[in-house]
């Protein structure tokens, strides 16, 4: 038989010609998810060739697909004369930053809404799943004029600000997956003395580590995307992120762009993510479909 | 009479005692302590703005011309969201109109292509897991990025797009167009970079609807002599339509506020033909320090995302029953 890769379901007892129908549809569905994956990779693949080309073999109007000469000289560019490894090391700040926070109050809320006897609760959970809906381009003028107020033009800032971002998802995804895992366990850890925190410290959130990474991954891939309140807030360029300093490194360049070094800055921005990604796709994927989120 | 009247006067003396009780179920007071630092951090950064934005946007508020004074003007602002076409480039409703238009417009293609990718992964292909991994890329890097990426796609001297344009044997003049120069071929460039993102969003979120959907009801509907299409439509679509609303919901809210995309890859230009609420908003604010307008639109966007919202927590509760 010539049907290799589909499931027996799809073979057994099945007339000869059917199984020849079924054989070609199947085929059929692996080139079109071919060419649609590749038609999602390609502008990726685009880019990293960009990025390893100078700019004079940019401008000769002949573009490849493979460069004929690579060159890191645009990361290089990129490292020594944008110092792109300051503005890196920012937002690894800020993300990171804003993860734990998230995380820390995210699980407290959480853990409330789970297990506690709230009045009020569904009035809470609706409060922040609207708050997760606020449009962040409204908050931006208040904001800035408030941070302004309060010396917080800055990275701090920025990160307080991208709490809208992390802390609405993170609240409702950790409520229902805490609301998920077995009570009796808590409540003997508490009949044996412990108080309710230290039983959420010492036995839930371990209990739950897979749902407190995952809500990591989320609010750090969230704070990394940022681009409005480092736009608005970050007033020199010695405080950039990363996703603010590609953009403007662009916008220096208006008579020759070249787009070498924008597209290293790009990839380099993007890598860290894209590995996420690959890491722990299992997880983004199940978050995703359990707080529809971004 | 007198009987109603004891029972009466024992329920309001039972109350109190009941709430008191009530008070202490153990942990209710732990658990305010625990949602506070939540509810607070979210208060402080959604209902100071939307306070200040009404404020202002009740006002003149333009912070580089302070000789106009801070003037109470009513609704002038908001009038000059819903009438004023922009002055320069030629965009083809008031800004308001135009967003949702693209709004609507976007999420209904993505959704359509989103659909179908997602019912390919569905069906038994080897290296599903792989191809969906891939799908998902784009999704994760910042939007910003995704602008620059197409913004060098799209270079009409040495893009990626002209490239394969010029490959498939195209003339030169379309293969070098000015994407971003044009109205329409703007709004096209952005809507791809847009849905490069988006769609895969989609895809995930369609496919595990469909996943959810018992594999032995197409069984059954085959025993019967149903064909491909009246499967779909009659169990697929169906049973689909939860987290179809679902994602109809979430990407209408998100086209519509689209705004890092718009800034990254056009500018809101050519002129400010394709400035959106979002980027009409930052503009406002940061770039003219009109407070009075930057209010107006905030305020108007935030109905807009009240009304989307209103649906989507329909949605939810028609799904949970």
């Amino acid at each position: 038989m010539t049907t290799t890769g589909i499931p027996m379901d799809y073979r057994g007892g099945q007339p000869r010609a059917a199984a020849w129908r079924v054989w070609l549809q199947s085929h059929a569905s692996s080139v079109a998810l071919l060419l649609i994956t590749l038609a999602f990779v390609l502008p990726f693949l685009w880019v990293i060739t960009n990025s390893l080309e100078p700019l004079s073999v940019q401008q000769s109007a002949t573009a490849h697909l493979v460069p004929p000469h690579p060159t890191l000289n645009n990361f290089r560019t990129v490292i020594s004369r944008d110092h792109f490894y300051t503005y890196l090391l920012h937002s690894l700040i800020v993300a990171s930053l804003c993860t734990a926070v998230t995380l820390l109050l995210g699980s407290l809320a959480g853990y409330a809404l789970a297990r506690l006897p709230i009045r009020g609760r569904a009035w809470v959970i609706g409060f922040v799943v609207l708050a997760g809906f606020f449009p962040v381009t409204a908050m931006l003028g208040p904001m800035f004029r408030l941070w302004g107020q309060l010396h917080l033009q800055n990275l701090l800032g920025t990160g307080f600000s991208d709490l809208i971002y992390t802390l609405p998802l993170t609240t409702v995804l950790l409520a229902s997956l805490f609301s998920q895992l077995p009570a009796e366990i808590e409540e003997a850890a508490m009949v044996d003395g412990c108080t309710r925190l230290a039983a959420l410290w010492r036995i839930v959130i371990p209990l739950a580590a897979p749902a407190m990474v995952t809500a990591g991954i989320f609010s750090f891939i969230l704070a990394w995307s940022d681009f409005a309140f480092s736009l608005t807030f970050l007033q020199s360029s010695g405080d950039y992120t990363a996703p603010l300093a590609v953009q403007l490194i662009g916008n220096y360049q208006k008579y020759a762009v070249d787009y070498g070094t924008i597209d290293a800055a790009t990839l380099v921005t993007a890598v860290p993510i894209l590995l996420l990604v690959l890491v722990a796709q299992r997880r983004i994927v199940t978050g995703l479909t359990a707080g529809a989120v971004k | 009479m007198s009987a109603t009247l004891v029972d009466d006067v024992e329920e309001v003396r039972r109350r109190p005692q009941a709430r008191r009780i009530l008070r202490r179920r153990p942990g209710e007071r732990l658990g305010y302590a625990m949602v506070s630092p939540v509810v607070l951090v979210l208060l402080a950064i959604t209902a100071f703005p939307l306070i200040y934005n009404v404020w202002t946007s009740l006002h003149t508020e333009i912070l580089n011309q302070p000789f106009l004074g801070h003037g109470f003007v009513g609704l002038d602002n908001y009038r000059s969201v819903f009438s004023s076409r922009p002055a320069v480039g030629a965009a083809p409703l008031p800004v308001l109109w135009h967003t949702l238009a693209y709004a609507v417009v976007s999420v209904t293609l993505e959704i359509s292509v989103g659909l179908g990718i997602a019912l390919l992964l569905n069906r038994p292909v080897r290296g599903r897991g792989v191809y969906r991994t891939l799908i998902l890329l784009p999704w994760a890097i910042p939007s910003v990025l995704a602008a620059q990426i197409w913004k060098t796609l799209l270079d009409p001297q040495t893009g990626g797009v002209g490239y394969v344009l010029r490959g498939i044997g195209l003339p030169s003049s379309i293969a070098a167009t000015a994407w971003t120069n044009h109205v329409w071929t703007a709004w096209l460039s952005i809507f791809i970079a847009d849905a490069w993102q988006s769609i895969p969003f989609v895809t995930i979120l369609l496919l595990a609807g469909l996943q959810s959907i018992p594999a032995d009801l197409y069984e059954a509907a085959k025993v019967d002599g149903a064909g491909a299409w009246f499967r779909f439509k009659d169990i697929t679509l169906p049973l689909l339509r939860p987290a179809l609303l679902v994602v109809l919901v979430f990407r209408t809210l998100q086209a519509f506020l689209i705004f890092d995309i718009i800034y990254g890859l056009t500018g809101g230009g050519p002129g400010n033909a394709t400035e959106t609420v979002g980027f009409l908003t930052y503009n406002s604010f940061i770039v003219q320090t009109n407070y009075g307008l930057g209010g107006a639109v905030a305020i108007v966007t935030v109905v807009v995302v009240l009304l989307i919202a209103a649906l989507y927590f329909r949605v939810l509760g028609r799904r949970a029953t």
